[in-house]
């Protein structure tokens, strides 16, 4: 009783590829050119499966960038100022050609990518309908459901080759449903979906230059994510690739998205239903041959469970076909090519030499073609090389744990945070996993379930961005009253960097300081310090700052010079309060919020004085800024409790939620402008959403925000929750950037502070939220709001499949 | 996909039918109830539900290889009627399909002996044994009789028995009792397991397939203790359901029953049988079900030994398939011998 044959016929495949002589080339303007030269450079297209060369691909050059932009550029004129309406019957008209095209499709991207054709078939080809269609409607309500926002322009978009089809359509979707232009760079071995679906793009009417599609070389994708003329890169693929970017277009006000690597945990605790989790597990890590960014790579299983758990999953590993992709009846099929089969191999050469075990299903992979087999490795530990990082493969690397708190510590023990899998039957401790491992996609008893209205995307060096969702349009839009567009950062920025956060020695001031005096009497000292962990600390090394008033002639005080102990200190401290604080009631964030406003309406006076008294701006506007202060700690105690996120309407069979979670430590470092309002509209935000905070305040105007400490003091604030810096702030903020428990820094200041910020940045992949151009902290549209708590949040979203009672209906459904 | 009709050289690896039992028996004693293990099972719905919904886009068979599987399909057939106008005559009609339940120059064209393959058995009520007995004499085919109360199991235990014994007495050689599911669903595991003990007993050296009755136990968790329970008391099959709950067979169910089966050969070493019963209807249904029966249990339960289809138009199907794959056409149902 054998299964036998059963191949899908690709022979409209092969005529689509005949009709272009298997010969593509940039797709510009809606324009196929293919140069004539003989000397023109290609990259064939290789069909992993037999190796058969299926087309040639001219490998785009950096003019072939230029014109590509340019087009892209000449386009979002007219494609930006179209109506909404407009916008989205142009995608739904890419929606419906894609779904008429969908066998094509799925056949080609088989074809040349080497995954089975039932992925193609019933995964890939429909979730790229699906984003298309989910991305009209959101063209359709723009307007009403993104009122403050706008287009960012051009968007370079590079795209790996493990999901060709589906990571093209899910980021050209929402840039065209907002308003934006597009340069597509394929992955250089995964072309032909792209280019069927540059012929898809033209059949639907969609205007020249609004899609452009080029592949090339690394110089050539980097020549195009550097760009003077993009204003957006979206990028999915390595974590290395994703950090050169971070650092590529630190400083140049380019938004940035990445999706990049994983070693995504899979928890199977002893009370799951443990076939349903090998199930899950064969999604999980054999789909796609396990070539996939949030793959569950890991298996963490219970002890009292682990060895009939791995027997039953030993079992059915010996039940997977792999075959050639087209073949009908396989689970899996090739790997991409050699080079990453080599790259598996040998990762799992290092896995034996360090002492694992390797089970492999026997004689399971065709003798020709570049297949894996699939693969478990067993007796690792977390030292060991395979369970720390990616492969890449069809290769799941078990461990075992004790307690569900073990649990949670080795799953979050890792660089990574795309996504987890926890198998249980009992919903408590399904949920109290799920909100604790540090992922932005959690599957309960499930895996690899995606859809258009779910974001998709990491926390920590997994990235940052969401793709679908709401929370994915924002990657493709900016505030309407941002003027800001691409900026070159200066070679002498760039020479500086070395400098920028060295401690420099300021002189002090060559006439003896006066200190306040009330007629004759000396006035009694207050020495502001740091505030760390809850207490007023001295600075580590014990040097101050003189704080002169706004005329020069008087010393208001002296604060801390914060080194790089200080903030270490700080972080620490931060990192301690942090889970504790995120876990805080929201109902309780927001009482201790507004309890800082009353404390500070208490000695308004006061505030405004001290402001006026470091700044001169007027006792007048020393009042109105602490009043907006108090306006903007009101703001965010309200927003405590109505930011968690909500319920996706995803067509899967139970409940999608997206919930807004901290980011975790995070660093702030403010300006000179707006001392006191500045300071808390940065801190507020990050603090009401479960943040714990190390916040520089104005280097100038220090003050405003060390008196702050009182106030926090008296207003119920957990310990560590607000830490507080003083000092030079490009010291301050690069020990911020470069501290790795840091997750994510926010910087107002110069460009040369954004960009050395946002290159530092890169080390562990920290959030950065950087405004070089200064905001007028008084006006509300730009000094609150969902900016800020976006900034502030982390989106996971929660799969939670519903079922108990068994459905009706007769035969096979 | 192409429509060419085989050629009788790509069935050179249809082996003889049915398949012996292995050396591991099927014989199943039974054992204890263990009340922990029942009590500790865990089945997740929807994990069940998309490994059943998947099962058909990953596995597929074509041309020859269909052929083969169906034939298969045809042996694993109980040929059914049960219903309150049954009489001899198309007990009679039904019994003569079982023994040629593939028209005889299809079975030519497809390169084997026409008198290849019976269905599994005929399966009937009570009062009807001792006809199918009779007009499947010298054929092998084993006659099963449905009892116990079918299709409700709402009569006293006593009579139960006395049912299963007159069964026997008449001839049949296979009884399909039905599941106390008041019993069930109060979780009175011990007496489920008591009576299916006595039921079995009464069987003698017929073979017992215990009918869970799956639309009338509301989650898969019920159903999974119930195969165990069935199990542990000495069931020699278990199946879906008796055809007269609003729902039936459904691959998700089956699913659920095969690990349960499995779980309880991987302790015990005891091999018990499915027989999924009721919707299903199509070849391509039953392929299906092959298919989930040889990736969840292996080939060894690839035969009539181990695993039957409850059915009765499914036979039908498979045969205008079976023309298809022999002639390239596509049949009327009206051209088949009908049950």
């Amino acid at each position: 009783m054998e299964y036998g044959n059963a191949p899908e016929d690709d022979s409209p495949a092969r005529s689509w590829l005949d009709g272009h002589d298997k010969l593509f080339g940039t797709f510009i303007n809606n324009k196929w050119n293919k140069a004539n030269e003989a000397d023109i450079p290609l990259a064939p297209s290789v069909s992993p499966s037999t190796g058969e060369v299926l087309a040639e691909t001219v490998q785009a050059t950096t003019d072939d960038v230029d014109a590509a932009v340019e087009a892209a550029r000449a386009a979002y004129e007219s494609w930006s100022a179209l109506e909404p309406h407009v916008r989205a019957r142009h995608i739904y008209a890419i929606a419906r050609n894609l779904q008429k095209h969908s066998r094509l499709l799925a056949v080609v991207e088989s074809m040349d990518n080497g995954k089975p054709i039932r992925e193609t078939r019933d995964a890939d080809i429909p979730a790229a309908v699906r984003h298309m269609y989910y991305h009209a409607g959101w063209a359709q309500i723009m307007d009403t459901e993104l009122p403050n926002y706008k287009p960012v322009g051009v968007i370079a978009q590079i795209i790996p080759w493990n999901f060709p089809l589906l990571m093209l359509a899910w980021k050209i979707a929402p840039a065209l449903a907002m308003g934006n232009t597009v340069v597509l760079k394929p992955a250089p071995s995964t072309r032909l979906s792209a280019a069927l679906f540059a012929d898809i793009l033209a059949e639907s009417g969609l205007p020249p230059g609004v899609v452009n599609i080029i592949s090339g070389d690394n110089d050539m994708a980097s020549h195009l994510s550097a760009h003077p003329d993009v204003d957006k890169v979206a990028f999915t693929g390595s974590t290395a690739v994703g950090k050169h970017l971070q650092r590529q277009l630190a400083g140049t006000n380019t938004k940035l998205s990445l999706e990049l690597g994983g070693k995504s945990p899979v928890v199977v605790y002893e009370s799951a239903d443990l076939d349903g989790a090998v199930e899950g597990l064969v999604n999980g890590i054999w789909f796609n041959q396990g070539q996939v960014c949030c793959a569950g790579s890991r298996l963490l299983v219970q002890e009292s469970v682990a060895e009939v758990f791995v027997e039953k999953l030993k079992r059915r590993m010996d039940t997977l076909r792999v075959g050639n992709s087209l073949e009908k009846n396989i689970d899996m099929s090739a790997i991409i090519d050699e080079t990453q089969r080599d790259r598996i191999q040998s990762m799992v050469q290092i896995g034996i030499d360090e002492g694992a075990d390797v089970y492999q299903p026997k004689d399971c992979v065709p003798s020709d073609g570049c297949f894996y087999p699939p693969t478990l490795v067993t007796n690792v530990q977390s030292t060991s090389t395979l369970v720390q990082e990616e492969i890449f493969g069809p290769v799941l690397v078990a461990q075992t744990f004790r307690t569900p708190a073990e649990a949670i510590k080795l799953a979050n023990n890792t660089r990574y945070g795309l996504s987890a899998g926890v198998w249980t039957e009992k919903v408590g401790l399904a949920l109290e996993t799920a909100l604790q491992i540090k992922a932005g996609v959690i599957w309960v008893n499930t895996h690899n379930v995606f859809d258009a209205a779910a974001g998709f995307g990491g926390y920590k060096e997994s990235g940052f961005g969401r793709e679908g969702g709401k929370e994915g349009l924002y990657e493709y839009v900016k505030l309407a009253w941002k003027k800001g567009g691409k900026r070159k950062v200066g070679d002498n920025v760039k020479e500086n960097g070395v400098e920028w956060g060295k401690p420099r020695t300021k002189p002090l001031p060559s006439n003896p300081l006066q200190s306040n005096s009330l007629g004759g009497i000396p006035g009694v000292d207050r020495t502001p310090k740091m505030y760390i962990g809850g207490s007023q600390k001295r600075p580590d090394g014990n040097y101050v700052v003189p704080v002169m008033s706004s005329d020069g002639e008087k010393l208001m005080g002296q604060v801390g010079d914060g080194n790089r102990k200080d903030v270490r200190d700080a972080v620490s401290a931060a990192c301690k309060a942090a889970p504790g604080w995120g876990k805080r009631g929201a109902y309780n964030r927001s009482q201790i919020l507004f309890y800082i406003a009353e404390n500070l309406s208490i000695r308004r006076e006061e505030f405004a004085s001290r402001i006026d008294g470091m700044t001169g701006c007027g006792i007048e506007e020393g009042l109105a800024e602490v009043d907006m202060s108090i306006s903007r700690l009101f703001t965010y105690a309200s927003y405590a409790d109505k930011y968690g996120g909500h319920v996706q309407e995803t067509p899967f069979s139970g409940v999608t939620s997206s919930v807004n979670e901290p980011v975790g430590v995070v660093g702030v470092v403010c300006s000179d402008d707006r001392p006191l309002l500045q300071f808390v509209s940065a801190v507020a935000p990050a603090v009401v959403r479960g943040n714990a905070v190390v916040a520089c305040p104005s280097e100038k105007y220090p003050l405003a925000a060390t008196d702050l400490y009182q106030v926090l003091d008296t207003s119920d604030l957990p310990g560590g929750v607000i830490n507080i810096v003083t000092g030079q702030s490009d010291v301050i903020a690069k020990t911020l950037a470069e501290h790795q428990a840091v997750d994510g820094i926010w910087y107002f200041g110069d460009q040369e502070g954004c960009y050395n910020t946002q290159r530092l940045a890169a080390g562990n992949m920290k959030r950065t939220f950087v405004c070089g151009e200064g905001r007028d902290w008084m006006d509300r549209e730009q000094g609150e709001g969902e900016e800020f708590l976006r900034e502030a949040s982390e989106v996971k979203n929660i799969w939670i499949p519903t079922g108990e009672s068994m459905p009706g209906g007769g035969g096979a459904y | 996909m192409s429509t060419e009709a085989l050629s009788t050289s790509d069935l050179p690896f249809i082996s003889p039918l049915p398949q012996s039992r292995e050396s591991t028996s099927k014989y199943n004693p039974g054992m204890p109830l263990d009340n922990h293990w029942v009590e500790s099972s865990n089945v997740n719905h929807a994990g069940l539900i998309r490994r059943a919904s998947e099962i058909s886009g990953r596995r597929t068979v074509k041309k020859a290889n269909q052929a083969a599987w169906l034939l298969r399909a045809i042996t694993c057939i109980d040929l059914t009627t049960l219903s309150g106008d049954d009489t001899r005559g198309n007990v009679q009609r039904l019994c003569a399909k079982a023994k040629n339940p593939v028209r005889r120059d299809i079975m030519e064209k497809l390169g084997v002996p026409h008198d290849f393959v019976t269905t599994g058995a005929v399966c009937v009520y009570p009062a009807r044994v001792q006809d199918a007995v009779e007009a499947l004499e010298g054929s092998g085919i084993p006659v099963a009789s449905v009892a116990t109360g079918f299709p409700s199991g709402q009569i006293k235990t006593e009579h139960k028995l006395q049912e299963i014994e007159q069964c026997v007495a008449d001839g049949a050689r296979e009884i399909d009792i039905v599941l106390s599911r008041d019993l069930v669903l109060q979780g009175k595991w011990d007496q489920v397991y008591e009576e299916v003990k006595l039921f079995k007993a009464a069987c003698g050296g017929a073979e017992m397939k215990t009918i869970l009755a799956t639309g009338e136990l509301a989650t898969f968790e019920n159903v999974y203790k119930a195969s165990l329970v069935c199990m542990m008391a000495g069931a020699d099959f278990i199946k879906t359901s008796t055809g007269k709950e609003p729902v039936n067979a459904t691959l998700p169910v089956s699913l659920c029953m095969l690990r349960a089966i499995r779980d309880y050969r991987d302790r015990t070493g005891f091999r018990v049988g499915y027989k999924p019963a009721g919707g299903i209807s199509t070849a391509k249904d039953a392929l299906t079900y092959l298919a989930l029966v040889k990736d969840e249990l292996g080939d060894s339960y690839l035969n009539n030994d181990m695993f039957r289809f409850g059915a009765s138009s499914l036979l039908n199907d498979c045969e205008r398939q079976l023309y298809h794959n022999a002639f390239g056409e596509y049949a009327a149902d009206y051209y088949m011998p009908s049950v």
